[in-house]
C-alpha cells in the first residue's frame, strides 16, 4: 500500500513536472527564406530557442517575395489555425494589425528598450496604433549600384556622382561593347530602379509626397515624367534580353564581366560572394547616383499572431532572439542586410556591410531613411502594384513617359 | 485485343514510311528536350551552368547536386534536403488516390446501373465542378477545413483532392460503365444480388483498364498540386511540391541551379514512373471508356 | 425517362431501392456545397468591400465597374481567347496527326508514345526554369543556333509583348498534346479496320480513308479531348507564373493570374471574386450547352 501510494506521487510529481515543460509552446514559424544561406542562418534564431526549451515548427513557404506566403497566411488565418509567428513586410504588417491579429509587444519592448534603438522610419511599420507588433530582422537597402571594379577600372571610370556622370559612364560602357547595365525585366525589378532614380530626380521630399503621400499633384508632376524620361536613358544602356531574367542571372553578367553595373538591394551581394569575389577588390558597391545621403529600406519582421488576451512565453522569447545583437549580426552577415537595430558592432560585416550600416545610422539620424515603394514600404500592395503595372509598361515600350505619368495618376486613384 | 490486328494503318510506300518515321522522331526531341536540359544542367557544376552552355553536356560530371537535392539542400531552417517530404506526399497521395477511385466507380455505377429521376442533372452538376477554378475556392475551402477541424492536417488535404476530384473520376468510370452490358446486371439481381453485391463481384473486376486510366490521372494531379498543399498543410504536413518550390523559388537567396534542376527531377520521378510502368495500359484504358459515347 | 433497373421489383423493401441514391448522395452533398456553395459565395463577395480578408460591406457593382477599368484585364481575356484558342486547335490536330502517325505499324511504338506521353506527369513547378531556359533568346535556342553558325536566327517571342503569349501556347501544347494522342489513338484503335479495308479496295485514296471514314469516327474522342483541354486552358495558371509571370510587362496575364494577383498579392479581393464570377459565368456559357447536347443525346 506505501509504495502504491508512493509511486503515485513520484508520477503525480513527474506530471506536474512535464506540465511545466509544455506550457513553454513550441513555435510554428511561416517565412519565405527558406534555401541556402539565409535559411541556414535562420537556425541560429532557432539553436537560440531550442536552448530555452522551446521547439521551432518550421513552415517554409517560398514564392513571389513572400506573396505565396501571404496567401497561405490568410488561409491559415480563416481556418482558425494561425501560424504562431509569421515573417511580414511593411504594410502587411499594418493590414494585419488593423484587423486585430497581432500580439502586443508593448511591455516587452519597453523592457528592451526598443524606441531606442530601431530607426524611427522602421517604427512606423513595427508598430500599430501605438503598439509594438512585429520584431524587426534586418533593413535591406535598395538604392545600391553594384559593379564589376576590373570592368569599371579597364574603361577607366571612377564610381559616377552625379546622374550626369552615370549616363556618361554607361555610354563608354555601351561603346566598348559591353552591357552597360544587367537589368532582370521583372516588375520588382524594374520598380527598384524607378524608386532610385525619382529619389535622385526629384529628392526626398519629392520621393515622400509621390510614393508615401500619394499626392495626385506629385504623381502627374513634371518631375514625375522627368523620372520617367531618366528610366528609357536605362533601359536604353539594358540589353535586349532583359524581360523576365531573375535579377540573379543579371548580377552573374556582372560577376563575369560581360555587364558593368547593376542596380539592386544588397541581396546581391551574396551572389558576387559566393563566386569568391571581395568588395573593392573585385566589385564595388556604392548609392545610385544622387541618392548618396538617403537609405530606402525595406525590412523584415516577424509578427506574432495573438492566441489570447497577452503575448504567449515562447513568442517573446522569439521576439526577445530576434532582437538579440547577436543574432542581428549573425544573420544579417550572411543575408547582405545590416541590423535592424543601430547598436550593433560591425566588426563581422565586409566592407559594404559596414558601409550599409554607416549610411543606414547616418540617414535615421538625418531624416533620410525612407520605405521602398518596390518593395511594399512606401505604400499599400494595391497601390504598390497599380505603380508596377504603369512602371513596367513604361519600361517595356508600351507608354511614352507622358502617357506613363497620366496613368500612374489613374492607377493610383484606382487601387486607393 | 491484339494490336497488329486492331491498328488502322494503311498501305504506305517505303518513301512515305521514311518521313513518318522522321516526324515521329523529331516529336520526340520536342517532347524530350526540356527533360535533356533538366538532366544534363543537374549532374554539372555550379560555375559551368553560370559560365553558360545551356544545351552543351558537362565538362566536369557530378552527382553532387542530387546528393545536395536529396538529404542535405536547405529546405527552410532544416538542412534536410527533399527526403522527409517524400513521405508527407506519399501518405496523402495514395489513400487521396484511392478513395477518389472507388468513389469514381461507385458513383459511375449508380449513374449508369441503377439510374433514377434527375441522375443526368446529378452528373452534369458533378461535371461542372472540374472547371471551378482552384484560386477561388481557397478561402472558403480554408473556413470549411478549419469548421470541420481538419486544419493544417493530412486528412484535410486528402480531404480537399477527394472533393475536386469527384468530376473526372466520375466521369471515367460514367462513361466506361455504359457500354458494360446492363443485361449481366440484370441477370445477377434476378439470382438475388444486391447492389454492393453486383458491384464487387461484376462491376469492379472489370474495371481494370479504367481504373488506370482514372489513377493516372488523379495521381499525377494531386502528386503535382502546389496551392491546395501550400495552403492546406502545415509545418508536419508539406507535400513535396512545397518543399521543391522553397527550394528553387527563393527571392533573395543564391540559386543553385544544379541542385534545382536535380531536386525538380526527383520530385517528378512517381509520376513518371506511374506514366512509364502504366502507359501502355493507359491507352487501353482509354480505349475501353473515355473516348466512346 | 430513364427506368431504373430495378423497377418492377417487390417493393417494400425501401432500403435496396434507397441504396444507390444514398451512396450517390455524399458526393452530390460535397459537389453542392464545395462547388456551388463556395460559387455563391464568391458571387457574393464581388458585392462586398472585402479586401485582405472577406469582409460583407455591400457596395453594390463597384467591384465590377472597376473590374472593366482596369486594362489588365482586357489584356487577360484576350489572351485567354488566344491561348485558349489556339492551345486547344493545336493539341487537337498535332495529337491527331501523331496518333494517325503512330498507327501505321511502326517499331517500338510503346516507346515513343512514352515519350509523347511523360510531359503530362511533370508540373510546372518542376519544368519550368528549363522551360525558361530554353525560350530566353540568351542563353537558349537562339544562341545555340547562333553558336551553330546560323547567326541570323532569332527566337525571341519571350521577351516580345506581343509574341510571349505564343511561346505559353507552345508550352502548354508540350505538355498536353501528347495526352490527346493517347485519345486519340485509343479512338483510332476502336475503329474497326474491316471497313477500312473494304474501302481500300475499292481505291479509296488515304486521304480520303482518313478524312471520309476514320475521322468522323473519332467524334467522341474529339469531344473528350475538347472538355480536358477547356479545363486545362482555364485553369492554366502554374505555367504563367513559371515562364513568364505575366510579363513581359503584363503582356500574358490571363484571367487565372489575373483574379489570384487581385485576391491575393494586391489585397483587392472584391475585384478577384468579381473576376472569378465572370470566368465562371464565361466558363458556363461554353460548357453548359456542351454537357447538355453531350448528355441529352446518350438518353
Amino acid at each position: 500500500m506505501k509504495n502504491l501510494k508512493l509511486s503515485l506521487l513520484v508520477t503525480a510529481g513527474i506530471l506536474a513536472a512535464t506540465a511545466n515543460v509544455a506550457t513553454a509552446e513550441d513555435v510554428e514559424v511561416l517565412h519565405w527564406w527558406t534555401s541556402g544561406g539565409e535559411a541556414a542562418a535562420l537556425n541560429v534564431l532557432k539553436e537560440d530557442l531550442e536552448s530555452q526549451d522551446i521547439g521551432w515548427q518550421d513552415m517554409p513557404v517560398a514564392g513571389g517575395g513572400g506573396t505565396q506566403a501571404m496567401t497561405v497566411l490568410r488561409a491559415r488565418v480563416t481556418s482558425g489555425n494561425p501560424p504562431t509567428a509569421v515573417q511580414m513586410l511593411g504594410f502587411d504588417i499594418t493590414d494585419w494589425a488593423q484587423e486585430g491579429a497581432l500580439a502586443d509587444l508593448n511591455i516587452l519592448a519597453g523592457m528592451e528598450g526598443w524606441d531606442d534603438v530601431v530607426p524611427e522610419a522602421l517604427q512606423k511599420f513595427s508598430k500599430y496604433d501605438g503598439k509594438w507588433v512585429a520584431a524587426p530582422v534586418n533593413v535591406h537597402s535598395t538604392n545600391w549600384v553594384w559593379a564589376n571594379k576590373a570592368v569599371l577600372d579597364e574603361l577607366g571610370i571612377a564610381p559616377p556622382q552625379t546622374w550626369d556622370e552615370f549616363v556618361a559612364a554607361l555610354e563608354k560602357v555601351k561603346a566598348s561593347g559591353k552591357t552597360a547595365i544587367a537589368h532582370g525585366g521583372q516588375a520588382w525589378q524594374d520598380a527598384t530602379i524607378f524608386d532610385a532614380v525619382v529619389m535622385s530626380t526629384g529628392g526626398p521630399e519629392f520621393y515622400k509626397k509621390a510614393f508615401i503621400d500619394l499626392d495626385p499633384e506629385a504623381l502627374g508632376s513634371d518631375t514625375m515624367k522627368e523620372s520617367f524620361d531618366r528610366m528609357s536613358v536605362i533601359r536604353s544602356y539594358v540589353d535586349d534580353n532583359f524581360s523576365g531574367r531573375d535579377w540573379n542571372l543579371a548580377t552573374a553578367m556582372v560577376i563575369n564581366g560581360d555587364a558593368a553595373f547593376q542596380m539592386m538591394g544588397d541581396w546581391a551581394k551574396g551572389e558576387f560572394l559566393n563566386a569568391g569575389k571581395a568588395p573593392d577588390q573585385d566589385f564595388l558597391c556604392f548609392r545610385f547616383p544622387g541618392t548618396q545621403d538617403q537609405v530606402t529600406f525595406n525590412a523584415d519582421q516577424f509578427a506574432m499572431f495573438a492566441q489570447g488576451p497577452e503575448v504567449g512565453k515562447e513568442q517573446a522569447a522569439l521576439a526577445t532572439a530576434i532582437l538579440s545583437p547577436k543574432f542581428q549580426s549573425a544573420f544579417n552577415v550572411v543575408k547582405g542586410s545590416v541590423p535592424a537595430r543601430t547598436d550593433v558592432p560591425n566588426d563581422a560585416f565586409d566592407a559594404c556591410g559596414k558601409k550599409g550600416m554607416a549610411d543606414l545610422a547616418k540617414a535615421a539620424g538625418s531624416g533620410n531613411l525612407y520605405g521602398s515603394m518596390a518593395h511594399g514600404h512606401a505604400n499599400p500592395a494595391a497601390v504598390k502594384n497599380a505603380m508596377y503595372d504603369v512602371i513596367t509598361a513604361h519600361f517595356n515600350g508600351e507608354y511614352d513617359s507622358a502617357t506613363a505619368v497620366e496613368e500612374l495618376v489613374n492607377a493610383v486613384e484606382i487601387a486607393q | 485485343m491484339a494490336q497488329a490486328s486492331s491498328d488502322t494503318a494503311v498501305r504506305t510506300g517505303s518513301a512515305t514510311r521514311f518521313i513518318i518515321y522522321t516526324v515521329l522522331i523529331v516529336f520526340c526531341l520536342y517532347y524530350l528536350l526540356p527533360l535533356y536540359v533538366m538532366v544534363v544542367n543537374s549532374l554539372k557544376p555550379l560555375d559551368e551552368i553560370r559560365g553558360g552552355g545551356m544545351l552543351s553536356l558537362p565538362e566536369v560530371w557530378t552527382l553532387a547536386p542530387w546528393g545536395s537535392a536529396w538529404s542535405t539542400a536547405q529546405i527552410g531552417v532544416e538542412a534536410t534536403g527533399l527526403k522527409p517530404y517524400f513521405l508527407n506526399s506519399i501518405i496523402m497521395v495514395v489513400p487521396a488516390v484511392a478513395i477518389s477511385t472507388l468513389l469514381g466507380a461507385l458513383n459511375g455505377y449508380v449513374l449508369t446501373k441503377w439510374r433514377f429521376r434527375g441522375d443526368t442533372i446529378v452528373f452534369g452538376l458533378m461535371l461542372f465542378g472540374c472547371f471551378i477554378p482552384f484560386q477561388m475556392v481557397l478561402i472558403p475551402m480554408a473556413r470549411m477545413l478549419g469548421l470541420m477541424g481538419l486544419a493544417g492536417t493530412v486528412p484535410g488535404l486528402i480531404f480537399v483532392h477527394l472533393v475536386y476530384g469527384i468530376g473526372f473520376s466520375t466521369l471515367y468510370f460514367r462513361n466506361y460503365y455504359a457500354q458494360f452490358p446492363t443485361e449481366l446486371v440484370r441477370a445477377a439481381m434476378i439470382d438475388g444480388a444486391g447492389f454492393f453485391r453486383i458491384f464487387q463481384r461484376i462491376m469492379l473486376p472489370s474495371s481494370g483498364p479504367i481504373a488506370v486510366v482514372c489513377i493516372i490521372w488523379q495521381f499525377t494531379n494531386i502528386w503535382n498540386d502546389f496551392l491546395f498543399g501550400a495552403s492546406f498543410s502545415d509545418f508536419s504536413s508539406q507535400p513535396m511540391t512545397v518543399a521543391l518550390n522553397n527550394l528553387v523559388q527563393s527571392s533573395t537567396g543564391v540559386k543553385e541551379y544544379n541542385v534545382h534542376f536535380a531536386g525538380a527531377i526527383m520530385a517528378a520521378l512517381p509520376t513518371l514512373l506511374v506514366y512509364v510502368v502504366a502507359g501502355r495500359f493507359f491507352v487501353r484504358g482509354l480505349m475501353a471508356g473515355s473516348v466512346k459515347g | 425517362m430513364a427506368q431504373p433497373a430495378s423497377v418492377g421489383r417487390r417493393s417494400g423493401d425501401w432500403l435496396r431501392d434507397a441504396l444507390p441514391k444514398l451512396v450517390l448522395s455524399p458526393s452530390l452533398a460535397i459537389v453542392l456545397i464545395f462547388v456551388y456553395g463556395f460559387i455563391f459565395f464568391t458571387f457574393y463577395l464581388s458585392f462586398t468591400d472585402s479586401r485582405i480578408l472577406p469582409s460583407y460591406g455591400l457596395v453594390g457593382f463597384e467591384n465590377y465597374d472597376k473590374l472593366f477599368r482596369l486594362r489588365a484585364w482586357g489584356i487577360a481575356v484576350d489572351n485567354l481567347i488566344i491561348f485558349g484558342g489556339l492551345y486547344i486547335v493545336i493539341c487537337c490536330a498535332l495529337g491527331l496527326a501523331l496518333a494517325i502517325l503512330l498507327d501505321q505499324k511502326i517499331r517500338s511504338e510503346g516507346f515513343i508514345r512514352t515519350i509523347y506521353l511523360y510531359p503530362m506527369a511533370l508540373s510546372f513547378i518542376v519544368t519550368g526554369t528549363a522551360w525558361k531556359w530554353f525560350l530566353d533568346p540568351g542563353i537558349g535556342l537562339e544562341a545555340v543556333v547562333h553558336s551553330w553558325g546560323w547567326e541570323s536566327f532569332t527566337f525571341d517571342w519571350i521577351k516580345n509583348r506581343d509574341m510571349a503569349i505564343y511561346t505559353i501556347v507552345i508550352a502548354a501544347v508540350w505538355q498536353t498534346s501528347g495526352f490527346v494522342m493517347a485519345m486519340f489513338l485509343a479512338g483510332l484503335r476502336g475503329i474497326d479496320n474491316e471497313v477500312l479495308k473494304a474501302a481500300q479496295i475499292d481505291g479509296a485514296s488515304n486521304w480520303a480513308l482518313y478524312r471520309r471514314i476514320v475521322i468522323p469516327q473519332l467524334r467522341p474522342a474529339f469531344m473528350s479531348a475538347f472538355v480536358v483541354l477547356a479545363h486545362m486552358a482555364i485553369k492554366s495558371y502554374d505555367l504563367v507564373i513559371a515562364l513568364t509571370n505575366g510579363g513581359p510587362g503584363r503582356a500574358t496575364e490571363l484571367p487565372a493570374t489575373f483574379m489570384y494577383s487581385y485576391t491575393f498579392t494586391r489585397n483587392q479581393m472584391g475585384i478577384g471574386a468579381a473576376s472569378a464570377v465572370i470566368m465562371l459565368m464565361t466558363i458556363a456559357a461554353i460548357i453548359v450547352p456542351y454537357l447538355w447536347s453531350e448528355l441529352r443525346e446518350k438518353k
